[in-house]
C-alpha cells in the first residue's frame, strides 16, 4: 500500500472488510453492526411504546408484548450498549489516542467482531423457535419452563460474551504495551483511562455470565440442581449470579460515555481539563466499587435484610466518584472558550440527563424509597436516564465529533443540531412522565394497565416518536456527510489529542511517523 | 385527575400514604427530591450560565489554565457523601421498621399463582377471584382491620402438578411495601393500615403472559366490621370453613404424622411437635436453626438434610411432592396452635 494512503483506501471489497486485521476498519464494522442492531431493538421500543399508548390490547397480545419487552432489553443490553463504545469509538480512537499503529493482538479484535456476529444470529434465531418472553434478565424459574429456547438465548448471550472479554483483553494489553515514547500513563486522555476501566470490567466480569450460563447449561441437561427449586436450587441464586456480572455490565456501558465526554467538554472548552488524576482515578474507582452493589438489585428479592443494608451503603459510595466526574467538567467549563456546536450539545444535553439519571439512582440505593420504587417504572426511568441518556447521548456525541477523523467528511451542521433537539427534547418527553408513573406504582413489565396511568403513557408514547425522529434525522446526516460532506481538515476542532495529528481520515498504521510525547492531552496555553 | 383516592398527594404524585411507613417513606422522598432539585440546579445551572457567560467569541481566545483546587474538590467529594450518608441511614431505620414483624395482629397467608393471587385466613377463609354476572373477572378483595399489624405470609404455588410456580412480587403501593414471592420458600411482609379504603395490590415481579393482570385489592374497615366479615356474615362466605389449624391437624392425620410426631411432648420415633415451632432445633452436626415456615417445609419435603439432636436419619421418607403448598401451611399453624 502506498504510504500516505488512507485506511479507506487501498484493498477494496466486501472481503477486504471481512478479513481486515486494521482497527479502524474493525471500529466501522462494528459500527455497522451495531447501528443495525440498534435498529431493531428500537423498532421493538416503538412497538412496546405504540402498545402502551392505551390500557388494555391494541395492537398486540400479552405474549406477543412481552417478546417485543425481550428482545428490546436484550438486543439494546447485550447487543448495543455493551459492545457501543468500546467496540466502535474505543477500537477507532484508542490506538490512535497513544499513539500505536494498531491494537496489541488485531485478529483477536476480528475475532471478537465475529463472536458478536454469531451471538447476534443465535439471539435472531431464537425467534423461529417461537421467541423468549423472560424478560432480558433471564430470572429463574420462569426461565426453565421453555428450555430449549431459553437455552439457546442464553447461549447467544454466552457467545456474545466472549467478544466483550477478548476486546477487554485486547484494549488492556494495549494501553499497557504499545503507548507512544513519552506516553505514560498520567499523559493518557481521559477517554483511555474510561476505555481502560471499562476493559478491566470486561475480562473480570463478563466470565461470570458465562459461569451462570454454563451453571443454567448443567441444570437443564443434566438435572443437576442449581437454580430450581424443585431440584432443590435457589432461584435467587441465579440473580446473585446474574447481578454480579450485570451490574458491573452498567459501568460497562455507562464508563466509555464519561470518557467520551471529557473529550468532549475540553476540545469545546478549549480548556485544560479540570481535575485530571481525580476522573481517570474515579473512573478505576466507579469499576472497583461496581462490583460489591449487586445487591442492591435485590432488595425485595428475599435476601437477608442485613444484606440489603451492606449493599446500600456500599452503593451510596460509587454516587461519590461520579458526583467528582459532573463537577469536575462544570469547572472545566468555567473561564473557558465554549463553543456550542453538536457534538457539544449532546456533551451538555449528557449533563442534563446523566445528572437526573444519577440523582434518581441515589432514591433506589436508599432502603425504604426502594421498596416502593423497585420494579415500578421508576426505574426504568432511572436506568434509560443514565443508560441510554447517558451512553446514547455520548455516542452520538462522540460519533459527531470524529466523524471528520472517521470518514474524512465534514458533516452539515444544521442537521447534526436538529438530529440533536429531537433526541433530547423526546428523551425527556419518554422518559420523565415515567418517573411520575413509577410513584404513583405503575409496575414495570406490564402489557397492560390501570386507567389512572394512561395520560402519562401517552406522553411518554409520544416522546418515542420525537426520539426516532431525531435518530432518523441523525442517520441521515451522517450519510450525507459521507455521500456530500466537505473534506475534513486534520484537526477541525482544534483539539490537543493524538488523533488530530494524523490526517482525515487516517492512514492505515495511523501516523506517518510515531508520535513522541512531551505533554498532558489538554496543553491549551 | 390520576384516579388514585383524592388523599393522593398532588405535588409529588405518591399514591395515598396509608400506613406510618408510607408517611415517613414520603418524608424521605420530600428531602431527597429538595435535595436533588438544589443539586440539579447547581450542575445544571451552572453548566448554562457559564455556557453564555464564556461563550467562545474568536477562534484565538485564550483560556485560563486550571489544573485543580484541592479545596473545591475536598467540598464536591464530601458534601454529597455526607447527603448519600444521610439518605442511607434514614433509609435504614425506616426499612427496619417495614421489617418488624414483632406486634403482629393478623396473619394472612398469600398463594401467588399464575396468575391469581389467593389469601387464606386462620379462619380457614379463603379467597379467591370469581366472576360477575357479565363474565367480567373480579379479582380477589382481602379484607383488613385498621390500625392492625397485619403479616402477610407467602408462597407461590404451581398451578399443574407439571407446571414450574415463578417469582412473584407483592405490592401495595399505598402502604409503600414489596416483597417478592419465591417458590420453595415462605417469604412475609407487614403493613398497619392506618386509613380505611380500597387499596391495589399489584404483581412486580415479571411473572409470564398475565404478569399485568396480576392484581388483587385489599379493603381496610374498622374493626367492628372486620370481626362481622370474617364471620362471614357480610362477606359471602358461610362461616363454617374449617379453620387454617383443623386443615393442619386434618393433613397430619392424613400422612400419618401422627405416627411418628406426638403433640404431648413424649419424644417418639420423631420430635414431638408441642412447642416446636419458633424453638430452636440443635442438628447432630452441630449446626442449628430457629424451626420458622422455612425450616417445617424443608424438614417436610427434605427430612434428611439436617437431622435433630436425639434423633437417627432416614427415618421419615421425604414428602416431597405429596403435600402441597396449602398444605404446609395449615400444618405450620396447626403446629402453632400445639404449645
Amino acid at each position: 500500500m502506498a504510504s500516505g494512503a488512507s485506511y479507506l483506501e487501498g484493498e477494496r471489497g466486501l472481503w477486504s472488510w471481512l478479513t481486515s486485521l486494521d482497527h479502524k476498519r474493525i471500529g466501522l464494522l462494528y459500527f455497522f453492526s451495531v447501528a443495525f442492531f440498534f435498529l431493531l431493538g428500537g423498532i421493538f421500543a416503538l412497538l412496546i411504546r405504540l402498545e402502551l399508548f392505551s390500557a388494555g390490547a391494541t395492537i398486540m397480545n400479552h405474549d406477543q408484548y412481552n417478546r417485543a419487552m425481550t428482545y428490546h432489553g436484550a438486543m439494546m443490553v447485550f447487543f448495543v450498549i455493551i459492545p457501543g463504545i468500546p467496540a466502535i469509538l474505543g477500537n477507532f480512537f484508542l490506538p490512535l489516542h497513544i499513539g500505536a499503529k494498531d491494537v496489541a493482538f488485531p485478529r483477536v479484535n476480528l475475532m471478537s467482531w465475529y463472536c458478536l456476529m454469531v451471538g447476534f444470529v443465535l439471539a435472531a434465531g431464537t425467534m423461529y423457535l417461537g421467541g423468549v418472553d423472560t424478560g432480558w434478565t433471564f430470572y429463574t424459574p420462569y426461565s426453565i419452563t421453555y428450555k430449549t429456547v431459553t437455552m439457546l438465548m442464553a447461549f447467544s448471550v454466552f457467545v456474545a460474551g466472549f467478544s466483550s472479554i477478548l476486546t477487554g483483553v485486547n484494549f488492556v494489553a494495549t494501553v499497557h504495551r504499545l503507548r507512544a515514547p513519552g506516553m505514560t500513563m498520567n499523559r493518557m486522555p481521559l477517554f483511555v483511562w474510561a476505555i481502560y476501566s471499562t476493559a478491566i470490567l470486561q475480562v473480570l466480569a463478563t466470565p461470570v455470565l458465562g459461569i451462570t450460563v454454563l451453571l443454567l447449561a448443567m441444570e437443564n441437561i443434566f438435572g443437576i440442581g442449581i437454580f430450581d427449586p424443585e431440584l432443590g436450587g435457589d432461584p435467587v441464586l441465579f440473580q446473585h449470579f446474574f447481578w454480579f456480572y450485570s451490574h458491573p455490565a452498567v459501568y460497562i456501558m455507562v464508563l466509555p460515555a464519561l470518557g467520551v465526554i471529557s473529550e468532549l467538554i475540553t476540545t469545546f472548552s478549549k480548556k485544560t481539563i479540570f481535575g485530571y488524576t481525580a476522573i481517570a482515578y474515579s473512573s478505576i474507582a466507579i469499576a472497583a466499587i461496581s462490583f460489591l452493589v449487586w445487591g442492591h438489585h435485590m432488595f425485595v428479592s428475599g435476601q437477608s435484610e442485613i444484606a440489603g443494608i451492606t449493599f446500600s451503603v456500599i452503593t451510596m459510595l460509587v454516587g461519590v466518584p461520579t458526583a467528582i466526574k459532573l463537577f469536575n467538567w462544570l469547572a472545566t467549563l468555567y473561564k473557558g472558550s465554549i463553543q456550542m456546536i453538536t457534538p457539544m450539545l449532546y456533551a451538555m444535553g449528557f449533563m442534563f440527563i446523566f445528572t437526573i439519571g444519577g440523582v434518581t439512582g441515589i432514591y433506589l440505593a436508599t432502603l425504604a424509597t426502594d421498596i416502593h420504587f423497585h420494579d415500578t417504572y421508576f426505574v426504568v426511568a432511572h436506568f434509560h436516564y443514565v443508560m441510554v441518556g447517558g451512553t446514547l447521548m455520548a455516542i452520538m456525541g462522540g460519533a459527531f465529533y470524529w466523524l471528520p477523523k472517521m470518514i474524512g467528511k465534514m458533516y452539515n451542521e444544521a442537521l447534526a443540531r436538529m438530529s440533536f433537539v429531537f433526541v433530547f427534547v423526546g428523551f425527556n418527553v419518554t422518559f420523565f412522565p415515567q418517573f411520575i408513573l413509577g410513584n404513583m406504582g405503575m409496575p414495570r413489565r406490564y402489557f397492560d394497565y390501570l386507567p389512572a396511568y394512561q395520560s402519562l403513557n401517552r406522553i411518554s408514547t409520544v416522546g418515542s416518536w420525537m426520539i426516532a425522529l431525531g435518530f432518523v434525522l441523525a442517520l441521515y446526516a451522517i450519510v450525507q456527510a459521507v455521500f456530500r460532506g466537505a473534506k475534513a481538515p486534520s484537526n477541525p476542532w482544534g483539539g490537543k489529542t493524538l488523533e488530530w495529528t494524523t490526517t482525515s481520515p487516517p492512514p492505515h498504521e495511523n501516523f506517518e511517523k510515531t508520535p513522541i510525547v512531551t505533554a498532558g492531552p489538554y496543553e491549551y496555553r | 385527575m390520576f384516579g388514585w383516592v383524592p388523599s393522593a398527594s398532588a405535588s409529588t404524585f405518591m399514591p395515598p400514604a396509608a400506613t406510618e411507613v408510607a408517611k415517613q417513606v414520603n418524608s424521605i422522598y420530600a428531602f431527597m427530591l429538595i435535595t436533588s432539585i438544589i443539586s440539579f440546579i447547581i450542575l445544571i445551572g451552572g453548566m448554562i450560565y457559564f455556557v453564555y457567560k464564556y461563550k467562545r467569541k474568536t477562534a484565538a481566545d485564550q483560556t485560563a489554565y486550571i489544573t485543580h483546587n484541592h479545596t473545591l474538590e475536598f467540598l464536591w467529594s464530601f458534601i454529597p457523601f455526607v447527603i448519600f450518608m444521610a439518605c442511607f441511614g434514614w433509609g435504614t431505620y425506616v426499612y427496619l421498621e417495614m421489617r418488624n414483624f414483632d406486634k403482629t395482629g393478623l396473619e394472612i397467608n398469600v398463594y401467588a399463582k399464575k396468575w391469581v393471587w389467593e389469601f387464606e385466613y386462620k379462619n380457614g377463609r379463603k379467597i379467591t377471584p370469581t366472576v360477575d354476572e357479565k363474565g367480567e373477572p373480579v379479582p380477589s378483595t382481602i379484607v383488613v382491620p385498621i390500625n392492625t399489624p397485619v403479616k402477610m405470609i407467602m408462597t407461590s404455588v404451581k398451578v399443574t402438578p407439571q407446571d414450574k410456580a415463578v417469582l412473584h412480587s407483592f405490592f401495595v403501593p399505598a402502604f409503600r411495601v414489596k416483597q417478592d414471592i419465591i417458590p420453595g420458600r415462605f417469604t412475609a411482609l407487614t403493613f398497619t393500615p392506618i386509613i380505611k379504603g380500597n387499596f391495589h395490590i399489584f404483581c412486580t415481579e415479571y411473572c409470564g403472559t398475565g404478569h399485568s393482570t396480576m392484581l388483587a385489592k385489599v379493603k381496610v374497615v374498622s374493626q367492628e366490621e372486620f370481626d362481622q366479615w370474617v364471620l362471614g356474615e357480610s362477606g359471602g362466605g358461610s362461616g363454617k370453613e374449617l379453620t387454617l389449624a383443623d386443615k393442619g391437624r386434618d393433613a397430619y392425620a392424613k400422612y400419618a404424622c401422627i405416627g411418628c410426631h406426638s403433640l404431648n411432648g413424649s419424644a417418639s420415633t420423631g420430635p414431638t411437635w408441642k412447642g416446636l415451632y419458633g424453638s430452636t432445633r440443635s442438628w447432630n452436626d452441630g449446626g442449628s436453626a430457629t424451626a420458622d415456615e422455612n425450616y417445617i417445609r424443608e424438614s417436610i419435603w427434605d427430612p434428611n438434610k439436617h437431622i435433630a439432636k436425639g434423633y437417627e436419619p432416614n427415618k421419615m421418607p421425604a414428602f416431597k411432592g405429596m403435600v402441597s403448598e396449602e398444605e404446609i401451611a395449615a400444618i405450620i399453624e396447626f403446629m402453632k396452635t400445639v404449645k
